[in-house]
């Protein structure tokens, strides 16, 4: 048994249904885990993102707001979206849960929810999370490596500053699939080996890794020291992740295991960068339009069927030896203007 | 004859307890009334989204007591529900027949 099975999680259950909500608590107080409810969608949203919590239980039909909705709210949350999600269900629902769990939630129980499986799934779950967090201190540990010598140079204060710089976002598709399918160490090794190669590609051109949430990456480039060429040099990061992944992927099937797929989204402009966290223990960061619109575009690869995408401002950053697609004007969920995308080929 | 299946009731009170189960059977009492009331309102109503809401609140509970009949019916005027058919004819009141078979045997089996 792993050991974490033991250790008390704090769960969320949000369910309109009082029935539902007691004999979940119930059962999960009983394994030993502290509980909280939630009656709807926005409560249980609004409690999700105050309560640091380890899981969340969460019905699909609900007023006020819904389960798709929460769902998709704590996807686009940087901090929430670590945290798994349990879709619960009646068994008529099961097409909705699977675009639940298409969408990114951790794993789904039919109703009336049967305690042992329960136990199993909230187990499980709270295992991966466990491993993905022990995976996200260890990178940051040296993923602030890069920026050592410049805080050592400038002195360290915590703040931000208006930057013009380019931003990569990189994900693995369908990573829980993968995880699911085999040992939780050999999805760390995986990981591992596909960190060390992002992180490669991401240092060799001068960019600084601010930032793993789950298999994704963030990474900037020409802050905090600027370069020119920031543009360029993202790109050049993107393709060297993709040639190197290609490496991988034939090495991965010669031994019979899974090979993996990466979406990557760049784009350029002005954007807020810092230091944030405390003076014992901080990290590099930026935010803005320019990184949100990164992680849109990185999306958008899925449905554009190409591995590497960049907006206009980034496009116009580079010589005429790189060979691009104009893929038109793109309109995202939550921007008003269409942005320009193309595809990087070569 | 038992409207409860039992292998599921004593799973139940196998996993939560019988002082729990006792709680558990009053909130099912009481949100079975309000939920019978309102697919009665909302027949009256015509409003067929808010009577699918409550009889799919009663089949999902009916179920998890084992009250497997209680809960196919529910579960038929959910869809009716769902398909905006609000010709339930007498279903309404064989369910509500039902709920109070559901609720005699359920009081019956939780006394110590």
């Amino acid at each position: 048994m792993m050991q974490s099975s033991s250790e008390p999680a704090r769960l969320l259950v949000v369910d309109d249904n009082q029935i539902n909500r007691m004999m979940l608590s119930r059962n999960l107080e009983l394994q030993g885990h502290l509980v909280e409810t939630a009656e709807n969608g926005k409560e249980g949203l609004d409690k999700f993102r105050t309560g640091a919590f380890d899981l969340m239980l969460l019905d699909i039909e609900m007023p006020v707001m819904n389960g798709f909705e929460v769902l998709e709210a704590c996807l686009n949350d940087l901090d929430l979206r670590q945290i798994p999600i349990i879709m619960t269900s009646a068994m008529e629902e099961l097409d909705a849960v699977v675009k639940c769990v298409e969408l990114g939630a951790e794993d789904y129980l039919t109703k009336p929810v049967n305690p042992i499986l329960l136990r199993a799934r909230v187990n499980a779950s709270l295992e991966k999370k466990r491993l993905r967090d022990e995976q996200r201190k260890l990178f940051r540990t040296f993923a602030t490596k890069e920026v050592a010598e410049e805080l050592l140079r400038t002195g360290f204060s915590l703040g931000g500053q208006m930057v013009t710089a380019t931003v990569l976002i990189s994900d693995i598709r369908s990573f829980t699939t993968i995880t699911e399918s085999q040992e939780p160490s050999d999805s760390i090794e995986l990981l591992n080996q596909y960190f060390s190669m992002m992180f490669d590609a991401i240092t060799q051109n001068g960019g600084i890794v601010n930032q793993i949430v789950g298999d994704g990456v963030l990474a900037v480039f020409g802050a905090p020291i600027f370069f020119e060429d920031h543009r360029k040099r993202a790109v050049k990061a993107g393709l060297q992740m993709l040639e190197q992944l290609k490496v991988f992927n034939e090495k991965q099937l010669a031994q019979d295991k899974t090979p993996i797929r990466i979406g990557i989204g760049i784009t350029s402009g002005r954007m807020v960068a810092g230091y944030t966290g405390t003076q014992n223990r901080a990290i590099y960061t930026c935010i803005g339009d320019t990184v949100n619109l990164a992680d849109r575009i990185q999306e958008y690869t899925k449905e554009a069927l190409r591995p590497l995408l960049i907006d206009g401002y980034t496009r116009e950053g580079l010589p005429d030896s790189y060979k691009v697609e104009d893929l038109g004007k793109i309109v995202f969920k939550g921007k008003n203007q269409a942005v320009n995308v193309f595809a990087v080929v070569g | 004859m038992s409207v409860i299946d039992l292998n599921t009731y004593n799973a139940l009170k196998e996993s939560t307890g019988a002082d729990f189960i006792s709680t558990l059977t009053d909130t099912f009492i009481e949100d079975g009334y309000a939920q019978i009331e309102q697919m009665q309102t909302a027949l009256a109503a015509k409003d067929a989204e808010t009577f699918r809401r409550a009889a799919h609140s009663l089949k999902s509970n009916a179920a998890t007591f084992g009250a497997n009949e209680l809960s196919a019916l529910a579960r038929e005027l959910e869809m009716m529900g769902r398909d905006k058919n609000l010709e339930v004819g007498d279903r309404l009141e064989v369910l509500k027949e039902a709920f109070e078979q559901v609720k005699s045997q359920l009081n019956e089996l939780r006394k110590p």
